[in-house]
């Protein structure tokens, strides 16, 4: 039986993604192309929807959507299960452990023992490998880790079954069996990613999703310092800059990614015109910085005036043009 | 961002982990690096935490008051909203908005209390003598 090695990512579920399918023999699989391939790039901002008391803003796609998205792309079966009763929940993950084979957990972060207290609260989709048992305790290969650690089945069952918004209900998922990946295979599910992405940014309608969400946020910056008063709007600003960054990832941390797999998918199709838009995901990606930084002089109490609101709502705007002419650009190109 | 600008800032990362953050290196090209944190970001976290200190306190004087029982004050404390305490104490949102009336909270069975000191993490002697 093959020994399970431990990946270290910017991002959980990538990194999930990444050590699964390499232990199923996907050698080729990086953190970029596993983000890339998912379409994992994306922006919105959920009108009416409080997290943590600010607004609810994610950079990234769905939970889940990454793996089973490059999963599926590479043909690969996968298998995905939630459970009703934590017994069985338990059941089946030691029968995995005893075939040797790793599964990758869905857990919430607010009772995970090994992280630190600033890091937990009740959020629920933080996605960790359990691959083995020593002395009574799972094996944990958790992605944003520099190296493995371990969990009592207490605790482990403690966080599978977490509860709140995306409660996990011990959901737990695995490769079941790998085809054959050609280099067909993977020009065809860059192409088709590509194409994916270029939707969610660009195509979705409502106003708040892509690159018209970011807009949104922008429209919202500006109202928020009268509206909520000082202190609240500059917590506000502090959530925004925590969901661009969430444990792993660094500063418009995506955006690199994206631009980081757009090189890759260059390399793989020998597309030129590709690294382009990489060049305008990486701009992006500075610019986010940039916004990050400005907020942070809001709510560190350096900066309070509206003109400084207006300044980090003007950023964004640039930030959702230039990643819409990116996408725009992007959608035209053939692979 | 280019290799050279990634931060190695002070973070409550330390001793857990450094991250990994996508960096520009030297030859233009994208690769992989560990940060041990970003000041702009331990600030965020920070102030998000000064404010959580801050709605626990007024949780706290509250319940003192008497206008709250002692199960706002958990809620607060263990970072949750009626959405989480719903999940993990199985009770209706509106119930536990009711639970949280002084008048109601006292005439509380053990058997729900339980409950609350469970998702709470709390001895149901602790939930029931609050003292602060």
């Amino acid at each position: 039986m093959q020994e399970f090695r431990h990946n270290q990512t910017a991002h959980c579920e990538n990194g999930v993604t990444v050590s699964l399918l390499k232990h199923h023999g996907v050698d080729f699989i990086t953190e970029p192309l596993a983000f890339g391939l998912g379409s994992g790039l994306f922006y919105i901002h959920i009108p009416f929807m409080k997290v943590n008391n600010g607004p609810a803003i994610s950079f990234r796609t769905m939970p889940g959507a990454i793996f089973k998205r490059t999963c599926k792309a590479l043909n690969v079966d996968v298998d995905r299960r939630k459970f009703k009763s934590k017994i069985e929940a338990q059941k089946f993950l030691e029968q995995k452990i005893q075939d040797g084979e790793p599964v990758g957990c869905q857990v919430g972060v607010f009772h995970l023992a090994y992280f630190p207290k600033e890091y937990r609260f009740h959020f629920n989709a933080h996605n960790l490998i359990v691959y083995g048992k020593e002395d009574g305790r799972y094996l944990i290969s958790d992605p944003v880790m520099e190296t493995t650690t371990s969990l009592s089945p207490e605790e482990l069952e403690k966080v599978r079954f977490a509860q709140g918004a995306l409660a996990p209900k011990g959901q737990l998922y695995f490769p079941k069996s790998v085809g054959d990946i050609s280099n067909e295979t993977l020009r065809l599910a860059i192409k088709n990613a590509i194409k994916r992405n270029c939707r969610d940014m660009l195509r979705i309608p409502g106003g708040v999703a892509g690159v018209k969400g970011i807009n949104y946020t922008a429209k919202k910056i500006r109202g928020w310092r009268e509206k909520l008063g000082e202190k609240q709007a500059a917590l506000y600003l502090g959530q925004i800059v925590r969901m661009q960054e969430e444990i792993g990832t660094g500063g418009g941390g995506f955006r690199y990614l994206y631009a980081a797999f757009l090189d890759e998918a260059s390399t793989i199709t020998g597309n030129k015109e590709l690294l382009k838009i990489s060049d305008k995901l990486t701009k992006s990606g500075d610019l986010w910085r940039d916004s990050a930084l400005l907020m942070s002089g809001i709510y560190k109490g350096r900066l309070n005036s509206q003109k400084d609101y207006d300044d980090c709502a003007n950023l964004l705007n640039e930030i959702s043009k230039l990643e819409k002419e990116a996408f725009k650009e992007l959608s035209k190109i053939k692979i | 961002m280019k290799k050279s600008e990634l931060p190695q800032d002070e973070s409550a990362l330390v001793n857990f982990t450094r991250e990994v953050c996508y960096v520009k290196n030297e030859e233009g090209n994208y690769q992989a690096e560990l940060s041990t944190g970003w000041e702009v970001k331990t600030e965020a976290l920070n102030s998000a935490w000064k404010d959580i200190e801050e709605r626990i306190e007024e949780a706290k004087l509250s319940v003192k008051k008497g206008e709250k029982s002692p199960i706002y004050y958990f809620m607060e404390l263990r970072l949750m909203d009626l959405t989480v305490l719903a999940g993990y104490t199985g009770f209706w949102k509106f119930q536990i908005k009711r639970h949280m009336k002084p008048a109601v909270f006292s005439k509380l069975s053990d058997k729900k209390l339980e409950k609350y000191a469970a998702a709470f993490d709390v001895e149901l002697n602790e939930l029931k003598n609050t003292q602060f």
